[in-house]
């Protein structure tokens, strides 16, 4: 079984995001992590591949800059990785980067895609939908729970009072949500060994594509802002300061 | 006149909430045709708000994505609507963007406000927790543009019934999934999304147990309980509880977090309640940024206190 997950490299969320003047990107540092929400897909494609006798590639599109994010999903077992990166993929909006990503997965060959809900920088949450259209195939989304049977994926769907079960038939987009799985941790051999695991970079002539985006981001600015009120310290009475107010809202 | 269409969900026995909201804006930007997914009960109500067509969609136990996608997308070859609204919401993401790959053109996702300027679109998009607004442009229709909940007010305008015609879902082969079963979550009280008060927890709780004082509080004030990221991911609640950015938009009268940091996923969630009461044992937690009443303490002694002098009255 070939499994296919998808995963972005994208600036420490710890530090500081800095956009670029006049085009508003994302300044992205050489040094790039694994977004934490791709480490449960990663869990979750090792974990059915392990179950199946299968493989885990994984995908990335952006700057490759140290490669340091895709080592990290290398080195929690993942068997090879294809990144694509092209100057003028900067900017890509959500389809451009379905596009690339549908490309390299088609060329690949697979059996089960794998992707987050939403990436932690980008958060367009669509480019999972975009890409099984592109596949042709289901796009099971907001998965908390996954089953793969001999042919057939099951997953409960998010809802917004619980959860649906769905079914459907490999081939098969599944975007996973966090807490679907316990990502590992990578073992001090998985390290060693990611280093030796080869990364493909494919280029846009080879997977057929070209780079579009009509989207533009025109300004950014302050929004009004709200202000934090009264603050008090608890000396034991400071919930009596909470009762009034209740009582000023007329909620008590 | 634009011609948009919008896209609203039945729930239960009506259309929800955030496809009205939709409305409110929609009818502003031109004429509305609603595609309407489910059994195709209250359309009346569309028309109140201010549809004057709708397509009925009911894929019964079909995954409704793809085949509605598919559904729209000869709509839109045949019509040529100018826009398609969509909530921020799981059906809504996930037909938006089959529809966009469909059609070849971008989604605009997470807009708090639209307008149309000279066949061009403009979205403002809350980002960094709210603190700052982008907006961004396309001038490549049709545009696809997913709303956040709450942006807008539902209020009906008395419009008549609307013209009602079913929408034939096409067979969408290998892109097919079926829906065998359904769960819901028990509730008590007032439903999250629509609730006047709210009271949350996070992780400063510190354990599964303490959220009972959340329950407890909130049965006292007639509230919805809700909850952080962090303490769904741990198990401690269902996710149907989750505020913020990947969770429910609420706007309550009052919202009140306690042992929540304050990241700014949340914030997004619930810095638009009228009166945000916060308590945390950190006086820089980025949360008192936003409360209008900050109780530094811990949630341990506070959270006792105040239920059982509200139990007293
Ligand atoms: C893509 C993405 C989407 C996300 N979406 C969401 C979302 O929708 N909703 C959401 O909530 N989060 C979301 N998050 C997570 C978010 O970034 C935070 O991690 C999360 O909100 C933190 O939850 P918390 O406040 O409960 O925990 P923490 O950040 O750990 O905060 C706990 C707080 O409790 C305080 N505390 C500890 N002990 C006590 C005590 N005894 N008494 C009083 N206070 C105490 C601490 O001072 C601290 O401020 C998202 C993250 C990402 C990357
Ligand atoms: N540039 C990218 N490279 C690889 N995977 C991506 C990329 N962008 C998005 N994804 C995948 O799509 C999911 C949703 O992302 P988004 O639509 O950007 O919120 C992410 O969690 C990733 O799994």
């Amino acid at each position: 079984m070939k499994v296919v997950v998808c995963v972005k490299q994208i600036p420490d969320p710890a530090t500081p995001y800095t956009l670029e003047e006049g085009t508003y990107w994302l300044i992205r540092p050489e040094a790039q992590v694994l977004d934490d929400g791709d480490r449960y897909g990663v869990e979750m494609g090792l974990q059915i591949a392990e179950k199946n006798q299968g493989t885990v590639t994984l995908v990335s599109m952006g700057p490759s800059g140290s490669g340091q994010g895709i080592r990290q999903a290398l080195a929690m077992g993942a068997d090879k990785a294809i990144l694509i990166e092209d100057p003028s993929l900067r900017g890509s909006d959500a389809l451009t980067t379905a596009r690339a990503l549908a490309a390299a997965i088609e060329r690949e060959g697979f059996d089960l895609v794998i992707a987050g809900t939403e990436s932690t920088d980008g958060y367009s949450g669509v480019v999972p939908q975009m890409l099984a259209e592109l596949l042709g195939v289901p796009a099971l989304t907001f998965a908390t729970q996954v089953e793969v049977a001999t042919g057939t994926i099951t997953i409960h769907r998010q809802t917004a009072d619980g959860y649906d079960l769905v079914e459907a038939t490999l081939p098969a987009v599944v975007a996973v949500t966090a807490g679907v799985v316990e990502p590992r941790y990578p073992t001090f051999k998985g390290i060693m060994d990611a280093k030796k695991k080869p990364i493909e970079d494919p280029s846009l002539v080879d997977l057929g594509i070209d780079a579009s985006s009509d989207q533009k981001v025109a300004s950014i600015v302050d929004a009004p802002s709200r202000t934090g009120g009264r603050k008090i310290e608890d000396d034991g009475e400071a919930h009596l300061a909470i009762v009034e107010l209740l009582e000023e809202r007329k909620v008590i | 006149m634009a011609s948009v269409f919008v896209f609203v969900e039945q729930d239960g026995d009506r259309p929800s909430n955030l496809g009205l909201e939709l409305l409110a804006k929609a009818r502003t930007l031109g004429e509305v045709t609603v595609i309407y997914l489910g059994k195709g009960e209250s359309t009346n109500l569309l028309g109140e708000h201010g549809a004057s067509r709708v397509l009925l969609a009911d894929p019964g136990s079909r995954l409704p994505a793809a085949p509605v996608a598919a559904a729209i997308a000869e709509r839109v070859t045949s019509e040529k609507p100018d826009l398609i609204l969509l909530g921020q919401a799981y059906t809504d993401r996930d037909i938006a963007g089959r529809l966009a790959a469909r059609l070849g053109v971008g989604v605009l996702s997470n807009a708090s406000d639209i307008r149309l300027v000279d066949g061009s679109v403009e979205t403002d998009h809350e980002i960094l927790g709210g603190s700052m607004i982008a907006t961004a442009t396309s001038s490549m229709g049709p545009f696809i543009v997913l709303i956040r909940p709450k942006s807008f007010v539902a209020e009906a305008i008395g419009g008549p019934a609307p013209a009602a015609e079913t929408l034939e879902l096409p067979d969408t082969g290998p892109a097919e999934a079926t829906i065998t079963g359904s769960h819901a979550e028990e509730r008590e009280g007032p439903q999250l999304g629509e609730a006047a008060v709210v009271v949350s927890g996070g992780r400063g709780l510190g354990s599964v147990e303490a959220y009972g004082m959340i329950e407890q509080l909130a049965k006292q004030l007639g509230a919805a309980t809700g909850a952080t990221r962090a303490i769904v991911d741990a198990g401690w609640v269902p996710y149907a509880k989750q505020v913020g950015q990947t969770g429910k938009t609420v706007k309550p009268d009052v919202y009140i977090a306690a042992g929540i940091s304050g990241a700014m996923q949340h914030l997004v969630g619930m810095k638009d309640a009228k009166t945000i009461i916060a308590i945390n044992k950190d006086p820089d937690a980025p949360i008192f940024s936003v409360a209008d009443l900050g109780v530094v303490g811990d949630v341990h002694k506070v959270l006792p206190k105040l239920i059982e002098a509200l139990s007293a009255r």
